[in-house]
């Protein structure tokens, strides 16, 4: 059966080497790698669904505890929306939010395992590893999007549900998703053990949630709050969930630049300290 | 031909010359030199703590060498990073196959990462993991492996890129004896069948006594002895174990050194596999 290999058929030729011209270009190649992490994340997800039904078991109590009692109490002002249909932007981008920010705490069990010094050994730069990691949170990220939007429907929320405001929602999941994740794996390259990045993960999500627009309109703050809101990615990534799945007015444009941008410098201050991981 | 055209027309699996790393105050490598030829078993012996691992981890690009030459089929580590990883196939000193996945998608990935080519890919990946003998039980979890296959499926993901130098971290470290023999024999077809080279490291003397061409005797950060051997043996006297060449060379009892960073990969090892 050995000598079945002794060709050695396949792979490419081991003298083309650098990046960029064993692969046709850099934006395909570090495009494959994060098509890589993604498919790992799908086959994880199928071997395992409990967890699926685990993460949906948060926003659902939101939607039903949290957002029932506000309902009815009307405190909040959302502009004449009902305040379900107000929360269900807030609690996706929440649950969004959640799944990706101990995301780092897979990294850091992938660095005890030695799995990641075998990935840091391919030809896949640092910042597609980091890239591939967060999109991988994103695929998660899609699947809270499913629940809560079936959750809303059954909860009687009025969704614009037309194909492209779904398309647009799910990317910005995925988009802020992967954010936080890189935010999350940054945070593992700086205290490298998993009980202190639970603490600050813990530590910097209420923050988060509590000063973007996900429960209250930004206009509801005291200005301090307001202004954090405004440096808040979350923030952002509610407002284009809401426009597109609510129909209010958004601002998707800068939602998109903002959340895009965060991303990207996300990508690289992960890049930078992942390697911290592995000394 | 002189020794330089020798090199050229033949680069070594890997040439270390003056390799040195620090962490903060302590030399972990103090000064390698080491030659590699192509298609040998070359075996990098010393206690924990030895320098064995931070070797391994410059060799693989991992970590950045404060100083010296660090060449893979003369490629050098720093200038070169990424054709050196696609010269080498690196299976760590932990358990580190995935055991969320199936050993198909543990094998599956790395092909992806070393850019096989869709067509191939299924087949390539059937193919390495018949060659570790894990073509029945592919489909199964990793989890669900025993040590000595989790061993040989992290073979099968170190060979999907058909490496030319495969580097073993401590291949056979808490093994049951069933299992340590399954990965040498592994370890002696790849050799034989395709041609490659084999870099170990390993802290059991007679292993490497049994199964390497070549072995360099570490301690301390430097190479205190490097040959075939039955030669190093022999040199010491007619009953003397590698152990003792150990001690001849570096005037230690081989049982000393380790130090926390050791203890604490050992731990984590332990807990991760209950």
């Amino acid at each position: 059966m050995t000598c079945a290999m002794s060709a050695r058929p396949v792979a490419p030729p081991n003298d083309s080497v650098e990046p960029g011209t064993a692969a046709p270009s850099t934006v395909r190649w570090v495009a494959s790698r994060i098509l890589a992490f993604c498919v790992v994340e799908l086959q994880k997800i199928r071997h395992d669904r409990s967890e699926l039904l685990t993460r949906a078991i948060q926003p659902a109590l939101w939607l039903l505890i949290f957002g029932k009692t506000f309902s009815s109490l009307h405190p909040v002002p959302t502009g004449g929306l009902p305040y379900l249909d107000f929360l269900t932007p807030g609690v996706l981008a929440q649950s969004t939010l959640f799944v990706a920010v101990f995301y780092g705490i897979q990294v850091i069990w992938e660095r005890d395992a030695g799995v990641l010094a075998k990935l840091l050994v391919t030809p896949t730069p640092r910042s597609a590893v980091v890239a591939g990691k967060g999109f991988a949170a994103g695929i998660r990220a899609i699947v809270q999007v499913v629940v809560v939007v079936v959750l809303a429907l059954l909860l009687g929320v009025q969704l614009q549900l037309a194909p492209w405001r779904i398309i647009g929602a799910a990317t910005a999941a995925v988009v802020g998703a992967a954010f936080f994740a890189t935010l999350s794996m940054t945070i593992a390259g700086l205290v490298l053990s998993r009980e202190r990045l639970m603490g600050i993960g813990q530590a910097i999500t209420m923050p988060l949630f509590f000063a973007s627009n996900a429960l209250y309109p930004v206009s509801a703050m005291p200005v301090w709050i307001r202004w954090f809101s405004y440096i808040n990615p979350l923030s952002y990534e509610v407002d284009a969930l809401r426009g597109l799945l609510i129909g209010t007015h958004a601002h998707l444009w800068l939602d998109a630049v903002v959340l895009a941008g965060a991303l990207v410098v996300g990508v690289a201050v992960a890049a930078a300290v992942l390697p911290r991981l592995v000394r | 031909m002189s020794t330089a055209e020798a090199a050229a027309a033949a680069p070594l699996a890997l040439r270390c010359r003056g390799m040195r790393k620090h962490f903060g105050p302590v030399a972990a490598v103090d000064g390698v030199d080491l030659d590699v030829s192509a298609g040998e078993i070359f075996g990098l012996l010393g206690p924990n703590g030895a320098g064995k691992t931070t070797v391994i981890r410059v060799l693989t690009t991992l970590l950045p060498p404060d100083g010296g030459e660090v060449a893979v089929f003369g490629r050098d580590v720093t200038t070169e990073p990424f054709a050196v990883r696609r010269l080498i196939g690196y299976v760590p000193q932990q358990l580190s196959a995935d055991g969320s996945l199936t050993g198909r998608e543990n094998v599956g990935l790395f092909a992806r990462l070393f850019d096989v080519p869709r067509p191939q890919r299924a087949a390539h990946t059937d193919e390495v993991l018949a060659v570790v003998g894990l073509a029945d039980t592919a489909d199964r979890l990793a989890s669900t492996y025993s040590g000595g296959m989790i061993r040989r499926l992290e073979l099968a993901q170190a060979l999907v890129s058909n490496p030319r130098l495969l580097v073993l971290d401590e291949p056979t470290i808490g093994l049951d004896p069933v299992g340590r023999d399954s990965v040498w024999q592994r370890v002696h077809e790849l050799r034989r069948n395709l041609d490659m080279t084999v870099l170990v490291t390993t802290h059991y003397m007679e292993e490497a006594d049994e199964h390497c061409d070549r072995v360099a005797i570490m301690h301390a950060g430097r190479i205190e002895a490097v040959g075939v051997p039955a030669h190093l043996r022999a040199a010491i006297g007619p009953e003397a174990t590698l152990e003792d060449v150990f001690r001849q060379h570096s005037g230690h009892a081989f049982e000393e050194g380790g130090d926390l960073r050791d203890v604490r990969s050992a731990r984590r090892t332990a807990q991760r596999l209950g």
